[in-house]
């Protein structure tokens, strides 16, 4: 079964609509490595948003660290806000079981305490194995289980979506 | 009992025999080779086709860890692993607990051996009482109780004075001092030997020079006395360019070079292997290859197993705490055949330096296959090979580095004094 | 041979000596440490990815320091530390060394931290212990300290960037010295072209230019033009075993003083592994000037040994 992938263009171009009511000039962006930076990259520009942008490596607060060890690249985490009392707008580009986000959510607990946390993906795909919303989707997508859905980003900087395995 | 080995290959280096030919035993010698004595009727027939028939081997260092080291191993054991390794003669170093420094203790080592009734024991005395290098040993009571030589096993004779003493006491009954030359000054806490190896693992070592510099006073000392000395455990080049230039001067210097030393060098320590750890330590490749050539060409008379069985709990410390030594009176002739193999040695030449030539270095008329002669032989096969392996040793010591290691050669049978003292079926 | 380090999949089981590890090796370890430095600048300076884990620092010979530094690296990453200072307890009851382990791992450890006067020690440990066991390194005899190894190899990588230019001059009792040692292996596979060893002919071991050095017995000669200058730290046992006869003149010799440094690069930097013998190796002049990095090592000292544990903790 071929499934037609959106234009995450688009998606992004909906998710800037989605978001641009509620950001404020105290509102934090923080991307969550490697699409979801590409993809706050690109809403950190389109909403003006004044403070840096965040980003996040989680390879240090996965729960799979047992079974698939440290992985091989880590990037650079990097939040130079302050985290205490801040609103802060988590960014990825797919939300599959919510592990990811939790341990998004654990580390930028290690930063501070914020006020809140809401989540923008492009992507959700269902499949949660833990009670993990998003707040702001730019589609909805049924993908069947075994299926990696990832973003990609060509030599222009154009996003594009695609499956790997 | 009267016994008849039939078809097997007869190597005997005192007569350069490399032939077919049957051997015929009665009454503990040799009777006759080649044809049956008139009216010979075997009790036993040996059929050693394909197998070769040699003199039973002559090692001349192999400790047997009695009395006072019973825990590493036992007379018992060692015997066992004697035969088991066609080891019809053997000469045993003083280092025992108490030394071998009074006749009694000889005489119940003898004793001890004579009832177990398989090797010929050759216990070699201790040169001081108690090796506490400073007061000679009674030599002459030694010899009669039955030590063919004397000798300070591994522990260092520093004082000149009293070495040159024992040297001059030993010449005057012509007795032979059997010495390991190394400097103990130069040697003191070093477990490997001083070079690029020892100085990437982080070991202390022992520099080339504490053998060479230990062998030169040796040299000077026979000199000044006439001393006959036999050089114990070789491991340099250098150390080996000294003796064959003092043989060609005409000095009574013999010498010999473990098993170990033939084959193996410092890079064989690997990742610390302790079953390495040997004294001498192993050195280059360099020193290696030289004692391999010095074997063929003469100039090192004897190659001995150096058997030292060491329990293993002395083994599995880290490197530089761990006891030295390996065992090895079952890998003589299998070492012995690789060397040959590997250096086209001819086997007739090759077999000397454990019959014939370590019989010499004894003073003994041994090592060879001759009618009116005691039967002490070897049969075994040469095309057969074996990998070693700790629970088939009979030596209670299963330290060796050729653990899981396939080598040539198989002890059939070996017989002392006419009796069979070790058979073994055949493996196929 | 199979490398004892790796098991069986290739990944590193245990972190014996630098000698041997492919340079990518070293680098993702470099790299991961460079992500933990940032962990250890912030407020809340741990990261969940141990937690639960048992780490038993093993020391057989006495060290504070670097005992200390294994267990803040340890506790960062939230493990379970336990020290086991051997030197006073059952060891000289005459437990054997590998009694001792079997012991510890009966206890459900996770990672042993060793650190033992013999050359091999955590080698035969290494081979030793259940499949699941790391065990690391933190020095043993001569013989290796490789988490300093790396250590030096981060401060210089952050200091000067590229290894394949540099000139580095190891100075001092390189007889003794596995701090030497390791940094020796961990300069040639990353590519170092010119690698000095300096001292007086008795602390230089035979055959360390098979190691890939060059061998200087003046330091004014041997320190020309380096980029970088190690310390090695000279211990008061040298100067009874007739190697030396006296810490004045060593000094005089080959101790770093403004003078002598000033014949490096004027960029050079200065390292030790401490702690420093002030008037023995070093010039306090030196080390407390703008060319040591010295307390920079400290630093990422840390966030090596949490990098190195990790990714033990995960192969």
């Amino acid at each position: 079964m071929t499934l037609v992938l959106p234009d995450p263009e688009i998606l992004c171009a909906e998710l800037v609509k989605q978001l641009k009511p509620q950001v404020t000039a105290d509102t934090a962006l923080v991307g969550i490595h490697t699409g979801g930076v590409w993809l706050a990259e690109r809403l950190h520009a389109a909403l003006g948003i004044s403070l840096p942008l965040g980003l996040l490596d989680i390879s240090f607060y996965r729960d799979d660290f047992d079974k698939t060890g440290l992985h091989p690249q880590i990037k650079p985490t990097q939040i130079t806000f302050d985290v205490d009392g801040r609103h802060i707008v988590l960014v990825d580009d797919v939300l599959y079981t919510g592990r990811t986000v939790r341990g998004a959510m654990n580390e930028l607990f290690d930063y501070g305490r914020p006020a809140s946390i809401s989540l923008a993906v492009l992507i959700d795909r269902g499949g949660r194995e833990l009670p993990v919303a998003a707040q702001y989707v730019g589609a909805r997508l049924e993908i069947p289980q075994g299926r990696m859905l990832v973003l990609d980003r060509d030599e222009h900087g154009k996003l594009r979506l695609k499956f790997d395995a | 009992m009267k016994i008849h080995i039939k078809s097997g290959r007869l190597i005997d280096p005192k007569s350069k025999t490399d032939t077919l030919a049957d051997v015929y035993i009665a009454a503990g010698n040799i009777a006759a080779i080649g044809q049956a004595p008139a009216g010979f009727k075997a009790n036993r027939v040996i059929d050693a086709t394909g197998l070769v028939v040699c003199p039973g081997l002559i090692d001349l260092s192999a400790r047997l860890r009695e009395p006072g080291f019973e825990y590493k191993a036992t007379l018992e054991s060692e015997m066992l692993a004697a035969v088991a390794g066609g080891v019809t003669s053997l000469a045993c170093p003083p280092d025992t607990d108490p030394p071998l420094d009074e006749p009694g203790l000889v005489e119940m080592l003898k004793h001890r051996a004579k009832t177990l009734n398989l090797a010929h024991v050759y216990p070699i005395g201790a040169l001081t009482v108690g090796l506490a290098g400073e007061q000679l040993t009674e030599m002459a009571e030694l010899r009669d109780a039955g030590c063919v030589g004397f000798s300070h096993a591994d522990v260092p004779l520093q004082d000149n004075q009293v070495l040159w003493r024992a040297l001059q006491y030993a010449a005057t009954f012509g007795f032979c001092v059997w010495l390991r030359p190394q400097d103990g000054y130069l040697a003191k806490d070093g477990v490997a030997h001083d070079g690029e190896v020892a100085t990437r693992l982080g070991l202390p070592g022992i520099p080339a020079f504490a053998e060479t510099i230990a062998i030169a006073t040796v040299i000077e000392i026979m000199r000044a006395t006439g001393a006959r000395v036999h050089l114990c455990r070789l491991s340099t080049r250098e150390g080996l360019g000294m003796v064959r230039a003092a043989k060609r001067e005409g000095l009574a210097l013999s010498c010999d070079v473990g098993i170990h030393h033939a084959h193996l060098s410092e890079m064989d320590l690997g990742y610390f292997d302790a079953h390495c750890h040997l004294q001498p330590p192993l050195r280059s490749g360099r020193d290696r290859d030289a004692l391999r050539e010095g074997l063929k060409d003469g100039t090192i008379d004897a190659l001995c197993s150096d058997h030292t069985p060491v329990d293993e709990d002395s083994k599995l410390l880290p490197f530089g705490e761990s006891e030295a030594g390996a065992t090895g009176l079952e890998l003589l002739l299998p070492l012995t055949l690789k060397w040959a193999l590997e250096m086209k040695v001819p086997l007739v030449q090759a077999l000397a330096r454990v019959t014939l030539d370590p019989a010499r270095v004894l003073g003994l008329d041994g090592g060879h296959l001759s009618a009116g002669h005691a039967a002490d032989v070897c049969i075994f096969d040469p095309e057969q090979y074996h990998k070693v392996n700790a629970a088939e040793l009979k030596s209670q010591g299963k330290n060796t580095p050729f653990l899981g290691i396939e080598l040539p050669g198989r002890v059939r049978y070996t017989l002392v004094q006419g009796m069979i003292a070790y058979e073994t079926a055949s493996a196929k | 041979m199979r490398n004892p380090q790796l098991n069986d999949k290739g990944e590193l089981q245990h972190l014996l000596t630098i000698e041997g590890l492919p340079r990518e090796t070293l680098t993702h370890i470099l790299d991961t440490a460079t992500s933990f430095v940032g962990v250890t600048a912030r407020e809340v300076k741990k990261v969940p990815l141990l937690r639960g884990k048992s780490v038993f620092n093993l020391f057989f010979e006495n060290s504070t320091r670097t005992r200390t530094t294994f267990e803040i690296a340890a506790k960062r990453l939230s493990a379970d530390v336990i020290n086991l200072n051997i030197a006073v307890s059952s060891h000289t009851k005459g437990e054997t060394l590998l009694d001792t382990v079997d012991n510890l791992s009966a206890m459900h450890a996770d990672m042993f931290v060793v650190r033992h006067a013999q050359s091999g020690a955590p080698h035969l440990i290494a081979r030793h212990v259940a499949s699941h066991l790391h065990v690391v390194n933190a020095g043993d005899g001569r013989h290796a300290h490789p988490t300093q190894g790396l250590l030096d190899l981060y401060t210089i990588r952050h200091f000067k960037k590229d290894f394949t230019r540099l000139s580095v001059a190891i100075v001092g009792d390189v007889l003794h010295s596995r701090v030497a040692r390791s940094l020796i292996h961990a300069l040639t596979i990353m590519g170092t072209p010119d690698i000095r060893v300096i001292g007086p002919m008795t602390l230089i071991p035979a055959g360390v230019e098979k190691l890939g050095v060059s061998v200087f017995h003046d330091l004014k000669q041997g320190l020309r033009d380096v980029d970088v200058v190690v310390m090695l730290r000279l211990q008061s046992e040298r100067m009874r075993g007739a190697l030396l006869p006296s810490a004045q003149e060593f000094f005089k010799y080959y101790g770093l003083t403004p003078e002598k440094l000033a014949l490096a690069k004027p960029d050079a930097i200065v390292m030790h592994p401490g702690p420093l013998n002030r008037g023995v190796e070093i010039d306090s002049a030196v080390a407390d000037g703008s060319h040591a990095v010295i307390l920079s090592q400290v630093t990422f000292g840390i966030a090596v040994r949490m990098a190195v544990m990790s990714i033990l903790a995960g192969n």
